[in-house]
């Protein structure tokens, strides 16, 4: 009994903490464009938010996808897509961009979750060079030349996104319910009982829970979150290209999230920032050519010494010295 | 004496109107900045790349390092062939850092796209590496202008020559995106306009590592000319395979389309000798030329490809055009190099369109049997000369917005 | 018979050729995939990287030591497999007891790491390597010409293919290397040092990788990229083949090769996506893969 209590005592403060840290990063938020480029943020709260979306997958799910790149993809082309050719406005295109990205995630999900671990990452991969080819020869995306020259439109159809300030706060909204919905889901019976797969799946499936059907709900979340980045992203950048596509793009979110700390809630923003923060200045200036090579250290020096990543290892630290 | 003296006064006179025009409209920040973008590290780095940003380098050291007294500064960055990367650097190189040009530009799908960033923040792109005639046709800005080559100048140099030697069947090897589809499209026009026929082709995937078994369609095909619309890597694996399945040996001829001082070199002359290509600039061919690469070469220990001339060439002219204007705002230095007719080492004869095609004169040339080569840049001998009103698109099939009776 | 499919029969079978000859390659490279995995349970991301190396070294030997082509095929080998020894002493150990994820994604790190650094120094555009004087020319075979050097890649690397199948099968040192896959703590009981036999295994499968790299170097541009390129098809073909499986490895490298070739004749443009389909049907119909035991 006095166990549990302190259990639960010690739970709510690390809410608590959560909380706090989590109003002071908006209260960041909505200050940073005044100091930052505009441009430079939105492009780290995209990225930010694919990372947590894959989060969902590998930190909680103990699914390691080699694919996310698709739905990344098939949201930036979708709104794209909509955007300039059905002329909805930025709203609507992203919200059709997301429940598209959910959709292929459902299918990638239900081909996929059968197999775990290495199969598991295997099977997404495949399917996201099938995705890949796909968006190099459907006409729409316009192959190698990608979509350009989306406009930012007009919100709900009368706040113009052309500048960078409003887009901004525009996208900060997104990320801000993106990253609510993943900490709700986390923190919901449905997250407690995914992580319980993780741990222990043979036992979750003998405490009577369809395991298949969670992980393929968590999947599906996971990649309409993803997709919401990609919509969001075609927009800031008024493009989307093959990059988002391509296998790279699906290893850069592993790197991201590894770097900030698997599991953790706000690990994959960290990550996404740092690794965002290093391609940005880095491939500027003398150090230009080894960006591959220095993202290759940060993976390989994460794996041998900190895999728990940035956020994780502090954490770990706090524990240790201050409670 | 008298003579002079007169001299010296109208050009204090003039010095002095000139500082007058640009106190009025003037230098922005008292910094004239130049962004050099391009593939630094990837397939196509080679061609353009670290070299490309050494020469426009020596454009600024040559020019003083100033213009009208206001220092120039330049930044680089790779754009790794990904419109995005490239289209988000250029944004940001505008919005934070004031640049007011930028050079070099290689990959089509980036040009186009770093075009209309350009275009919506009214500053200045000289395109000197992309190859797809689209940038100046249907995604044409009155913000850019397309330096040294293009899709169009290649198909007719080489397709033209290569129809009236007798080449008039051909087969296509393409790379499967729109460069590719473009180059295609336009040697397709020109070999059907010349009496030969296209008797088939196969697309493959950007990136190919293994090109034997296209070679063998090609074969197979009995075409006698194998065309290669791809470019990069994907050009120098093809001709690689070609020469070892013995097209050459067994009748056939290769013509590649869009090939690099750089790929020749790699390639060595042994796989390429006999190639026909069309070049807007290549070293050996006068005093002027000779005398830039040798100075390029000491700072590069390499030759020049046609777009790292065209890099020293672009920013050369646009800094004039800003001494000239007495000011870096974009519509006056734009109307400047419109109206300046640029003859250097690198162009002869050349002119801005309206539609930012930079026309100049082209080459035909042929790389040379390994007996004929005297050094290891000695590469290719230049068979004719396309003049400058032949070589590119004529406007009036121009389909750009700022062509009148568009 | 004067059309197969609606193309005659002779360019189908130059394509199954040539098919078989990129098979050859798949299957060189599965086969050290295959057998890491084995005995590792590590995904070797920098399989590709590797195969670059062997490339490489053949490359510099000949054009700064003035070694040839011959030897390279021997010495590349051993050069690449002694780095692989060193990152794996220095590295991949401290993972075993981890998810084989981290495997992977070390291995991942360390591709980029080694191809970003050559194409630092060697550009991408790709170094020319000619193919050896006894090797050059070719035969008309009456539907294709095949060049001698083509040839030769079949050959070698079917005897080297069947040459490491044979060892792992029917030798004493390939029962202690099907016994430590199965179940490394009993091997150790019995005396062998099991540390040993794994380190010696990673070493060979990047020696074949270098191999590879070496055979293809006379062909394909010697550029750093065009490890990475190869390297996610192997990957399809070793799961396709059943991970882990030698015989499996070998068999389907060679049989995604000709099935590539086809798809060339048919539609060029998803040669290198087909492979990917085929991995999945196999998938979903044998988790497994075609020749893997059900675990």
């Amino acid at each position: 009994m006095t166990t549990q209590a302190l259990n639960s005592s010690a739970v709510d403060k690390s809410m608590a903490r959560t909380k706090v840290l989590f109003l002071v990063l908006i209260a960041i938020g909505l200050v940073a464009p005044f100091a930052i480029y505009p441009v430079f943020l939105m492009k780290v709260l995209c990225f930010a938010l694919f990372a947590c979306a894959f989060n969902l997958m590998l930190g909680y799910g103990g699914l390691l996808s080699f694919g996310h790149a698709a739905f990344l993809a098939t949201g930036g082309y979708i709104t794209g897509h909509t955007v300039m050719e059905w002329g909805v406005t930025p709203e609507v295109g992203i919200l059709i961009g997301t429940v598209c990205s959910a959709a292929m995630g459902f299918v990638f999900g239900k081909l996929a979750i059968r197999r775990q671990g290495i199969y598991f990452a295997m099977i997404t991969l495949a399917l996201a060079q099938l995705v890949f080819f796909l968006y190099v020869q459907a006409p729409f995306t316009g192959g190698e030349n990608g979509l350009q020259g989306i406009p930012r439109g007009e919100l709900l159809g009368f706040i113009s996104l052309e500048d960078n300030l409003p887009m901004y706060y525009f996208v900060f909204a997104i990320f801000i319910f993106g990253f609510a919905l993943i900490h709700r889901t986390i923190h919901s019976p449905f997250g407690q009982i995914l992580k319980a797969i993780r741990e222990n799946e043979p036992r979750a499936i003998s405490l009577g829970y369809d395991v298949d059907k969670y992980k393929l709900v968590a999947f599906v979340i996971s990649a309409g979150l993803a997709g919401l980045a990609g919509s969001t992203k075609s927009l800031v950048f008024q493009l989307s290209s093959l990059t988002d596509a391509h296998w790279h793009m699906s290893g850069e979110v592993i790197l991201m999230t590894l770097l900030g700390g698997v599991g953790t809630i706000f690990g994959p923003v960290v990550g996404a920032a740092t690794v965002v923060t290093l391609q940005n200045y880095l491939s500027q200036g003398p150090l230009a050519s080894w960006v591959p090579v220095i993202l290759g250290l940060i993976f390989v020096v994460c794996v041998l010494l900190f895999r728990s990543g940035i956020v994780g290892e502090i954490q770990k630290f706090m524990k240790k010295n201050f409670s | 004496m008298k003579m002079i003296k007169k001299l010296m006064c109208s050009a204090v006179v003039s010095a002095m109107a000139a500082a007058g025009a640009a106190q009025a409209k003037g230098i922005s920040d008292d910094e004239v900045r130049i962004g050099y973008l391009a593939d630094m590290s990837g397939t196509y780095s080679a061609l353009a790349g670290p070299g490309g940003l050494e020469a426009a380098k020596m454009a600024i050291e040559d020019f003083g390092g100033k213009v009208n007294g206001k220092k120039i500064t330049i930044v680089s960055a790779d754009d790794q062939n990904k419109p995005d990367i490239g289209a988000n650097k250029v944004r940001q190189w505008i919005d934070v850092d004031n640049v007011d040009m930028v050079a070099g530009m290689v990959s089509s799908a980036v040009t186009i796209a770093v075009n209309k960033v350009v275009e919506a923040k009214d500053k200045i792109s000289i395109v000197s590496g992309s190859a797809s005639s689209a940038i100046t046709n249907q995604y044409c800005t009155a913000n850019s202008v397309h330096y040294v080559y293009d899709t169009y100048a290649l198909a007719h140099g080489t397709g033209e020559a290569v129809v009236k030697e007798g080449g008039d069947s051909w087969f296509f090897l393409t790379a499967d995106y729109a460069f590719g589809h473009a180059m295609e499209g336009d040697v397709t026009t020109v070999v059907k306009e010349s009496g030969g026929k296209v008797v088939g082709g196969v697309r493959h995937p950007l990136s190919t590592n293994d090109f034997s078994s296209f070679i063998l369609q090609a074969q197979a095909s009995g075409a006698k000319i194998v065309g290669l619309a791809n470019a990069g890597a994907d050009t120098t694996n093809a001709l690689k395979t070609a020469k070892e399945f013995g097209v050459v040996d067994a009748g056939q001829k290769l013509a590649g389309l869009l090939i690099f001082l750089t790929d020749v070199y790699s390639l060595g002359l042994e796989t390429t000798q006999g190639l026909q290509l069309t070049t807007g600039f290549y070293w050996d061919r006068t005093d002027e030329t000779r005398a830039w690469a040798k100075r390029y070469e000491e700072r590069t220990g390499a030759k020049p490809t046609m777009v790292q001339a065209g890099v020293y060439s672009s920013v050369n002219h646009y800094l004039n055009a800003v001494k000239a204007a007495g000011t870096d705002e974009t519509s006056a230095v734009m109307a400047q190099m419109k109206k300046t007719p640029i003859n250097d080492f690198f162009a002869t004869n050349g002119q801005i369109r309206e539609d930012g095609r930079m026309i100049h004169d082209m080459y035909l040339a042929e790389v040379k049997k390994p007996s004929e080569s005297k050094s290891d840049w000695d590469l290719y001998k230049i068979l004719r000369t396309i003049p400058a009103d032949k070589a590119f698109r004529p406007l009036s099939e121009s389909k750009c917005k700022l062509v009148a009776g568009n | 018979m004067a059309e197969l499919l609606g193309f005659p029969p002779q360019v189908l079978f130059g394509q199954l050729l040539i098919g078989l000859i990129n098979g050859s390659f798949y299957a060189l490279l599965s086969l050290g995939l295959a057998i890491i995995f084995g005995l590792l349970n590590i995904i070797n991301f920098a399989h590709g990287a590797q195969y670059m190396l062997g490339a490489f070294v053949a490359w510099l030997g000949l054009n700064f030591l003035g070694v040839n082509y011959w030897v390279s095929l021997l010495l590349a080998p051993l050069v690449v497999a002694a780095i692989g020894i060193a990152l794996e002493k220095t590295m991949l150990r401290r993972l075993y007891k981890e998810d084989h994820l981290y495997g992977l994604l070390l291995t991942f790190g360390l591709a980029l790491i080694i191809e970003g650094s050559f194409i630092h120094f060697f550009g991408v555009s790709g170094q020319p390597y000619s193919v050896p004087q006894a090797l050059t020319g070719g035969n008309n075979l009456g539907f294709m010409f095949l060049p001698t050097y083509r040839a030769w890649i079949i050959v070698a690397s079917l005897i080297i293919c069947f040459g490491t199948w044979y060892m792992i099968e029917r030798t004493k040192l390939g029962s202690y290397l099907r016994a430590g896959t199965e179940n490394p703590q009993l091997l150790q009981a019995f005396g062998i040092n099991v540390p040993l036999l794994i380190t010696l295994t990673y070493g060979y499968g990047v020696a074949l990788a270098a191999f590879a790299g070496v055979l293809a170097a006379p062909i394909y541009s010697v550029s750093p990229v065009m490890g990475s390129n190869l390297l996610i098809v192997v990957f399809a073909v070793v799961v396709i083949g059943g991970m882990g499986s030698i015989m499996g490895a070998i068999v389907t490298g060679l049989l995604m090769g000709l099935i590539e070739g086809l798809t060339k004749v048919f539609y060029p443009e998803a040669s290198t996506t087909v492979i990917f389909l085929v991995m999945i049907i196999v998938l979903l119909v044998r988790p497994a893969g075609l020749f893997g035991k059900e675990a």
